[in-house]
């Protein structure tokens, strides 16, 4: 276990240098001046020239990249003459826009993007477990075609749809739920909740699909296997053949399913949060990309390098919880 | 005495197809019942029709348990009959447990629903049906989750769980076909010690006629669906009155039927071509050869030793059995041969040369020469590729001119029609893929054939006729065979020396008569004695 964590944190500290130095790569080696960029328009002689210096921008690349990193683990001074900015570790330098700390940019965003990608996770589980259940067991059915039926049609309707007809609906005609605004958590949970449902909701569906089809499939593979006749043939009610040995079976593909999807909606939902205008890590990135504000777009790539690894490896420490047959070595 | 299982023509359809057509017969509690027949005889169907386990079946007929008619039964009646009145135990004791939880709890919650025990109580229960039936330090194996016991422990856990409902019927359905000989000794032992202590009857179903000869009173013998014979073991064994049940018996491999009295000896000994070179000169040379693989949680890493200093010649022109069980290092071997594997230390010399060490390039013009027939034809062979595509790839690879022509004449020879050349592998019957296996080996004409398993997949009428062909060709090509199989009957039959392997290391290498007639190694005489043995009269090669 020990040993497991050590290597995954080896492997996650590979993966991020790797992310990072090609991405850094990517966008300094690019054509347009990162001091033109970072100074603003209108920008030239000596307060350029100040520019470069202060972001180091007149060292070789290498050498640029290697004060990046030494900024995530110890922090970095940006000096131009007298004037020194200390930026504290995990720096990631700071915005071309807005001259804010990118860490503090991002960490300000982070908490938008987790509730939007938990809620909607948990949503989607409960719906599409249910339904890919329901569908399981009622096989041949009506109840399994019009599950297959509203699965399909979640699964190929894109989310933009979705959210533009519930905000429609809901918003617009019905008026039963404000246009959705972000409350912290923290601040009205209540709020929070009612501003954040109906992107929960848009979000849901889709993933919701996934989630039926996996539940369905797992749940009628589980069924034939051997195991199950075993207890069929002691006398155990169908129901306590189901709920004890059909269903861990049939759901424990779903967990690393579900981590992966928390980690890719934390990261890339940015259709959901421009809609919706959360001000999340999606919507940063496009801003930012659109801005070409490069430390900002370095600073999410390596975020979402970051959460990937972590939700990975959760999904890897419950996979071995429920399932002894998986020894993390 | 009253039967305690009645069965009268008993039916079972899939549909248009009828597995099973018409069996009777009775069962007396304390006796004991086999059931034999080839794949597809509709043997596991009769067997699950007893319990209305047939999925899909529609059966008809009358089966009575105890009193109870099974086919009448309402859901209720059904679930006390299934278990408490007549339990099952099936043939893969690992997918017959559930995989997350423990078997001690397994067995608790079917003894709970039935008898609506406390927790504690069923705990205690499952506890003492596993000690009883010989699981050693039961407290803690019930703890354990399926995957944590080998296979003999998984089978006995089973059988645990039927004991402890103590029902008047045992239906068990290939008990010790994935087992190995001495563990399957030991549950046949089991199930007639608890047969006797319990006074339950026993319905045994196998492929294999050793097995029901030495643990059954009576037999019944199943073909396409019908019990084309029934009568006391000794009867039916020795004098079979059905044409079916004596081409069954005589495809029997038997432990007392040496190679020359099988009739698979070779004619002509004298190999043809440069592999008679110098007959002093063993073709494959095997010293001090070691295999380990790394097993276990790092970084704690252990090194399994698979095989562990092996020394063997294989002289051309012979065949050499190896025989092991489960766990004993005869593939890992047989891999080694063909330097499918690279082995930690030691050397494989063929035909005078190294194999060790020889850089791929170097080493393709010698693999020509060695081959392989894998155990399982159904998953060695591409499912996405033809048969003809598959004889005729290594003709492809080694550059021949017309590989598809000379595919077509390897069909023909081990007996598969040549027009089926375009044919995918799931179109042939295991018998028929293993025939492609065999082409595939022999297109490059080599001079080694190494054989892993290569008829365990296979209904013992088939097995025979694999044998016969593999025989004649070796007869006719003057091939060098290494033989490797779990079954010392098979081995018997078509070795002319024997290597027996346990650990890793040979424990016994001589001449195949000698082995089997006057076993040295303790090890050797306790394979052999587990061995069922098919004629229960005692004529058989260990004199039980």
């Amino acid at each position: 276990m020990t040993w497991y964590l050590v290597r995954r944190l080896g492997a996650a500290v590979v993966v991020l240098v790797a992310l990072s130095a090609i991405v850094y790569a990517l966008f300094y080696l690019a054509p347009g001046d990162p001091a033109v960029l970072a100074c603003g328009k209108g920008c030239g002689g000596e307060r350029l020239a100040a520019t470069q210096q202060k972001l180091g921008l007149d060292d070789p690349v290498p050498v640029q990249y290697w004060h990046f990193l030494e900024g995530i683990v110890a922090g970095r001074d940006y000096s131009a003459g007298p004037d020194v900015d200390h930026c504290a570790a995990p720096c990631l330098g700071y915005s071309f826009q807005t001259d804010q700390p990118v860490t503090a940019l991002l960490l300000d965003r982070l908490p938008v993007s987790a509730s939007l990608a938990i809620g909607s996770e948990i949503l989607a589980l409960l719906l599409g477990t249910s339904a890919g259940l329901l569908s399981a067991l009622r096989r041949g059915r009506l109840t399994e075609r019009v599950m297959t039926g509203v699965t399909l049609l979640g699964f190929s309707t894109p989310v933009f749809l979705i959210g533009l007809v519930l905000l429609m609906v809901f918003c617009a005609s019905l008026r039963w739920l404000p246009f959705p605004v972000y409350v912290p958590l923290t601040e009205d949970p209540v709020q929070w909740a009612r501003n954040l449902l109906l992107p929960w909701i848009s979000l849901a569906l889709i993933q919701a699909a996934v989630y039926a089809r996996i539940s369905r499939v797992g749940t009628l593979e589980t069924l034939l296997e051997d195991h199950i006749r075993t207890f069929r043939a002691y006398g155990l009610r169908e129901r306590q053949v189901i709920r004890r040995h059909a269903l861990r079976g049939a759901l424990t593909p779903l967990i690393t399913l579900t981590a992966v999807e928390v980690a890719q909606i934390m990261t890339a939902a940015v259709l959901t949060e421009t809609m919706f205008g959360l001000p999340g890590i999606g919507k940063l990135t496009v801003e930012a990309v659109n801005s070409v504000d490069l430390p900002v777009v370095v600073g999410v790539t390596v975020l979402a390098g970051i959460v990937v690894v972590v939700a990975n490896t959760v999904a890897d420490l419950l996979h071995a919880a429920v399932d002894p047959r998986v020894r993390i070595t | 005495m009253s039967p305690v299982l009645r069965v009268r023509d008993l039916r079972a359809r899939y549909g248009g197809a009828e597995a099973v057509r018409g069996v009777s017969f009775d069962l007396e509690p304390g006796r004991a019942l086999g059931v034999v027949g080839e794949s597809g005889s509709g043997k596991t169907t009769l067997a699950l029709s007893l319990l209305r386990l047939a999925e899909g079946a529609e059966v008809t007929g009358e089966i009575t348990v105890a009193g109870t008619d099974v086919l009448a039964a309402s859901e209720p009646e059904l679930r006390r009959l299934r278990g408490g009145r007549i339990a099952m135990v099936f043939q893969d004791p690992l997918s017959s447990l559930d995989p997350y939880l423990r078997v001690g709890d397994q067995i608790a919650e079917v003894y709970r629903a039935h008898t609506g025990a406390s927790r504690k109580a069923a705990a205690a229960k499952a506890v003492e049906v596993l000690d009883r039936v010989g699981v050693p330090d039961a407290p803690r194996r019930a703890r354990a989750h399926p995957h944590e016991l080998s296979g003999g422990m998984r089978q006995r856990a089973l059988i645990a769980m039927a004991l402890a409902l103590e029902p008047r019927v045992l239906v068990a359905d290939e008990p010790t076909t994935a087992l190995d000989v001495t563990v399957q000794a030991q549950i046949l032992d089991l199930l007639a010690d608890l047969r006797a202590a319990t006074g339950m009857a026993l319905l045994l179903v196998s492929h294999d006629v050793g097995v029901v000869a030495g643990s059954t009173d009576e037999v019944l013998v199943m073909h396409e669906g019908r019990a084309v014979e029934h009568g006391p073991v000794r009867t039916v064994l020795r004098e079979p009155r059905d044409a079916y049940t004596r081409g069954l018996l005589a495809a029997v491999p038997r432990l007392d039927a040496s190679r020359a009295r099988s009739g698979r000896a070779p004619s002509g000994r004298a190999a043809s071509g440069p592999a008679a070179a110098d007959p002093a000169e063993p073709l494959l040379r095997v010293r001090d050869l070691r295999r380990e693989f790394a097993s276990g949680p790092r970084p704690r890493r252990r090194a399994v030793r698979a095989v562990d200093g092996v020394t063997f010649d294989v002289r051309s022109g012979e065949t050499l059995g190896i025989v092991g069980e489960s766990g004993s290092g005869k593939t890992t071997l047989a891999r080694l041969l063909v330097r499918l594997l690279e082995p930690t230390s030691g050397t494989v010399a063929f035909a005078g040369r190294a194999l060790s060490g020889l850089p791929e390039r170097r080493l393709r013009p010698v693999r020509r020469d060695l081959q392989m027939v894998f155990q399982d034809p159904g998953a060695s062979l591409n499912p996405r590729r033809t048969a003809g595509d598959a004889i005729a790839e290594p003709l492809r690879v080694q550059g021949e001119r017309d590989p598809e022509r000379t595919a077509r004449t390897l069909m023909e020879r081990v007996g598969l029609d040549p027009a089926r050349y375009g044919d995918h592998p799931h179109a042939f019957s295991g018998g028929q893929r293993q025939r492609i296996g065999i082409a595939r080996a022999l297109a490059l004409r080599p001079r080694l054939l190494v054989c892993d398993e290569p008829v365990t997949s296979l209904d013992v009428s088939t097995q025979a006729q694999v044998l016969d062909l593999l025989a004649e060709l070796q007869d006719e090509l003057g091939l060098t065979m290494v033989f490797v199989s779990h079954d010392l009957a098979v081995v018997r039959q078509v070795s002319d020396r024997v290597a027996v392997m346990r650990d890793g290391r040979i424990v016994e290498l001589a001449d195949a008569d000698a082995v089997f007639a006057a076993p040295r190694h303790p090890y050797t005489r306790e394979l052999l004695s587990s061995v069922p043995a098919l004629d229960p009269g005692g004529l058989t090669a260990d004199g039980r």
